[in-house]
């Protein structure tokens, strides 16, 4: 026990030092004002450690070596390992989902699809990603197919995963509501996608601004080139490995 | 000035005669300063708002702030720009805008020429400023002055020939083409002798004529600020900017003139019984009325689109012009002899 | 004596032009006075607003997203407080949504007013110009009542709005709005049925419902084709599910129908106006339970809302931090924009003038 409070110290003490480097940092430029703020900061991870310790002696007490800084997590995770969790609920759209996926599997390719899921976060919208040979028929598929018919793009967006690039595709179909999500991915170093241009007009310079800013470029797009940055830039500015030309930016 | 201008030609006759054109102009100017400054503020009442209001009591030394402005300003040639044909433009819009003013005769004793060929005298002289815009926007070596240049040469020469041949009908009711006589068979005394109502369907191809050869709103697309950003002088500024300017307001003078003559009575007064008041008055009246109204169409009507007023000059305004001439003809034979 | 040769005249309208809205350029080809071919160039308001609010945590993304479309920035705060709202499945407190509608919809009607009044100033009119400002200025006064700004308002919070309405505020509004209509009226006689006017708007710039849905126009740009896509109809946010109102749309595709459509827009506005101030709720609060750093669980969203110019939408992916890992919006303007070179061509430079306005743009939303 006394080790355990040893640790609450030191991690006390941890944080106290975490917090007072940048004080000292500031305070090297401030006033006694910073003194001030220093001196309150050790005086409140002090109380902290010691009113983390008397608490770690009273559950440890208690509870005789359970984990004591968390005591609230404990019921928690004693409920979970008691019963299984209730298997969560399918989305309403779940078989939309399929069907739209069945409907790729079957026009499109067999393994055209990586993931589909229905993306549950706000409102429920299904969520194909296919392999990036297969997105322009994919897309196709999505516009003209009889129960699809995804006439309307809402929006392409690139987005910078550390590890590959991606583009998402928000679909929908106007006279009914419906919504669908089609994302694909392309590598870092060779980023190369087809463009959906021909299917859709609007994607036009939405992935103009895409390969601008993300570096991503299209095939079969009728005129890519740099949208917002100058025409001479080097570099993708969105990209999240990008180094700014003005380092104190 | 009738007695003047018949007496032989003296020394003391000749400086007469050109200190008289002095007053003119200096009247002349003093109306252009103070048209521009009007139509600020009744621009500005139109549009809820005060005019210029700080310069001067109420604002009434603006104008005359703006042209020491101008005339304080570097004089800038665009390195490019053909420069005798850059500095000449100006002043060839100029110059004609002063000299029709020689016609308009203001009382049956105060007048500056009496031509016999009045209305003629004018209407070939106005259309000398034609070529000038057309040089300014060739010299000054801009793309968008070429455009308000070419824009304004089309308008202007197709909106002369409705704009005379309107006035053919008051020649015929008239039987010259002298302006004082033009005015003098407007006297009748009542307002109905005056040429408007016979002509009328002349007054209004006229009116709209005149308003198109005074590049102004709706017509004003050879400076159309919101596309061409002013066009044909959008390269002068300082003093041959404000020539341009100059010449568009002298313009107006010249036009409220004439149609007062040609179409309103001249210095006729609208009923017998209100004799009295001296002809000069009453033709300063109708003149306001008419540059007022000018002022009151700037600040209404937009702009109307470049093969619109082509098609508006030649389909409408031509045929309507030529049809006045023959039905004055008709009712002349018919109700004359 | 040589041949004598014509060439084509390449002219640069903008980025400094009167008339662009913004600064905006397009490169004009013209054979005399009809142009061949237009490209538009923009990125000259570009301020990386994408990548700043990969940094910032989503209170500070609210001021940048107000100077996005700075003629409505009302409805750009709501989207992002709105989409992550949804995210955290936040709610919202009655008085809070409230307001945030009451407050859109004034903003609709002021952007509605500043199109209007330019746009009739870019066709030559200037009077409209001074009157639409005129009373847009009572708007805007009301906005710098409550929330201390008359343009970038930064207002919404996520979770509620940050400032209630002070005393009187709600009174003011009540009196504004029969005061709007009646002008709105009177506007509408004073240039709707212009001789002139009419023969510059009517047929110009027309295109059918498929290119329009093809191109992915929104807001008045597709329903003056004749298809009916209001989102706050078709995907009701706010409160927008509980009031009556028509969504007027048009038939020919053309300047005209889109000038109509956004004057009936204005009408449409004042009446939700009318009856959100009806049922406004008597006390509550302005803000929700939210937590006092933001954090939306891992994952990604997209919300798009109707803002003046069509579709304004948010799309968010978050890695369960404070600041969103890419947070993109998806901005009328920009893709509305994307129509004129077709229009464009073989229309004369005047026609340019009329076809841009009638799109309705701001160029801070064409850039972001």
């Amino acid at each position: 026990m006394s080790d355990r409070n040893d640790e609450l110290n030191e991690k006390a003490a941890a944080s106290g030092a975490t917090g007072e480097a940048p004080a000292e940092a500031g305070g090297k430029t401030a006033s006694d004002a910073d003194a001030e703020r220093e001196a309150k900061r050790q005086a409140a991870a002090e109380a902290r450690a010691a009113r983390a310790s008397a608490k770690a002696a009273e559950a440890g007490e208690a509870a005789g070596g359970a984990p004591a800084e968390r005591p609230a997590r404990a019921p928690r995770q004693a409920a979970g390992a008691d019963e299984p969790a209730a298997p969560k609920e399918p989305s309403p759209l779940q078989p939309r989902l399929e069907a739209a996926a069945a409907l790729v599997r079957e026009l499109v390719n067999a393994d055209a699809i990586v993931e589909a899921y229905v993306n549950e976060l706000g409102t429920h919208v299904p969520t194909l990603v296919v392999k990036p040979e297969h997105l322009r028929q994919t897309a196709e598929l999505f516009k003209t197919h009889s129960t699809l018919r995804c006439n309307y793009l809402r929006n392409v967006s690139g987005v910078d995963y550390e590890t590959y690039l991606e583009t998402v595709y928000h679909l929908a179909n106007i006279e009914t509501g419906d919504q669908y999500t089609i994302k694909a991915r392309a590598d870092r170093s060779d980023a190369v996608l087809d463009s959906v241009t021909p299917v859709w007009e609007t994607a036009n310079w939405n992935e103009r601004e895409i390969y601008d800013l993300l570096g991503i470029r299209f095939n079969g797009h009728p005129d890519l080139r740099r949208i917002m940055m100058p025409d001479d830039w080097v570099g993708y500015p969105l990209r999240k490995d990008y180094e700014p030309l003005d380092p104190e930016v | 000035m009738g007695s003047l201008l018949s007496s032989p030609m003296t020394w003391e006759h000749a400086l007469a005669v050109f200190l008289w054109g002095v007053v003119l102009m200096l009247i002349v100017l003093g109306f252009v300063t103070y048209a521009i400054y009007f139509e600020r503020k009744v621009i500005g009442w139109m549009q809820f708002r005060i005019g210029p209001n700080r310069v001067g009591p109420l604002g009434l030394l603006q104008s005359v702030a703006d042209i020491l402005k101008l005339l304080l300003k570097e004089d800038t040639i665009p390195r490019k720009a053909d420069r005798m044909l850059f500095v000449l433009a100006p002043v060839l819009a100029f110059v004609p805008s002063f000299t029709v003013l020689a016609v308009i005769p203001y009382t049956q004793k105060l007048y500056f020429a009496d031509l016999n060929v009045g209305l003629l005298y004018y209407v070939a002289l106005s259309g000398i400023s034609t070529l000038a815009i057309v040089l300014g926007g060739w010299a000054s070596n801009n793309k968008y002055a070429l455009l308000g240049g070419m824009r304004s040469a089309a308008q202007m020469i197709s909106y002369e020939v409705p704009l005379v041949i309107s006035v053919t009908g008051v020649v015929m009711l008239s039987g010259t083409l002298n302006l004082r006589g033009i005015v003098d068979s407007q006297s009748g005394g009542w307002f109905w002798d005056w040429n408007f109502i016979p002509q009328i369907v002349g007054f209004a191809v006229f009116v709209v004529a005149a308003v198109s050869e005074l590049n102004r709103t709706p017509f004003d697309l050879p400076e159309a600020e919101s596309e061409l950003v002013a066009g044909y002088h959008v390269e002068y500024s300082g003093f041959r900017f404000a020539f341009f300017m100059l010449t568009e307001y002298v313009y107006v003078y010249a036009i409220a003139g004439l149609t007062t003559t040609l179409f309103l009575g001249g210095w006729h007064a609208p009923a017998p019984f209100l004799d009295f008041v001296p002809g000069i008055v009453w033709f300063a009246l109708k003149f306001t009325f008419i540059v007022f109204f000018l002022f009151w169409l700037r600040a209404t009507m937009p702009r109307i689109r470049v093969d619109q007023l082509m098609g508006l000059g030649w389909k409408v305004l031509l045929p309507l012009s030529l049809a006045n001439v023959f039905i004055t003809a008709a009712c002349i034979e018919l109700f004359q002899r | 004596m040589g041949v004598i040769r014509t060439e084509e005249l390449l002219l640069n309208v903008g980025p400094q032009h009167p008339s662009t809205h913004g600064v905006f350029r397009i490169i004009v080809k013209l054979d005399g006075e009809v142009i061949t071919e237009a490209i538009p160039v923009m990125g000259y308001l570009h301020r990386g607003t994408e990548k700043l609010a990969e940094s910032l945590n989503f209170t500070q993304i609210i001021p940048y997203t107000d100077r996005m479309d700075y003629v409505s920035a009302m409805t750009n705060n709501y989207v992002l407080c709105h989409a992550v709202e949804k995210m955290m499945g936040l709610e919202v407190p009655k008085r809070a949504e409230f307001l945030r509608l009451i407050v859109m919809e004034l903003q609709r009607v002021a952007s509605h007013l500043v199109w209007w009044g330019t746009y009739l100033l870019d066709i030559g009119a200037m009077s409209p110009f001074l009157y639409a400002f005129k009373e847009r200025e009572t708007i805007v006064q009301l906005f710098n009542e409550l929330c201390g700004a008359r343009l970038t308002y930064n207002y919404m919070r996520v979770g509620g709005v940050k400032w209630d309405a002070p005393p009187g505020w709600l009174d003011k509004v009540r009196e504004f709005v029969p005061y709007m209509e009646k002008k709105l009226a009177e506007y509408d006689k004073l240039v709707s049925g212009n001789e002139i006017f009419l023969a510059r708007i009517r047929g110009v710039g027309r295109y059918d419902a498929q290119t329009a849905i093809d191109y992915g126009l929104s807001g008045a740009n597709l329903r003056c084709t004749g298809v009916k896509r209001d989102l706050r109809r078709c995907e009701p946010y706010s409160l927008y599910d509980r009031f009556e109102f028509d969504i007027p749309v048009g038939t020919n595709g053309d300047c005209y129908d889109r000038y109509l459509l956004r004057l009936e827009e204005i009408k449409q506005s004042l009446g939700i106006l009318r009856q959100a101030l009806e049922q406004f709720p008597e006390g509550g609060e302005t803000m929700g339970k939210a937590p006092r750093v933001i954090r939306p669980p891992a994952g990604e969203i997209y919300v798009g809302i109707e803002s003046p110019r069509g579709e304004i939408g948010c799309h968010i992916v978050s890695k369960g931090k404070a600041e969103p890992y890419r947070l993109k919006f998806r901005r009328p303007s920009f893709v509305n924009l994307q129509i004129l070179p077709k229009l464009l061509v073989g229309e004369t430079m005047t026609n340019l003038i009329t076809i841009l306005g009638g799109i309705d743009i701001v160029v801070g939303e064409v850039d972001c």
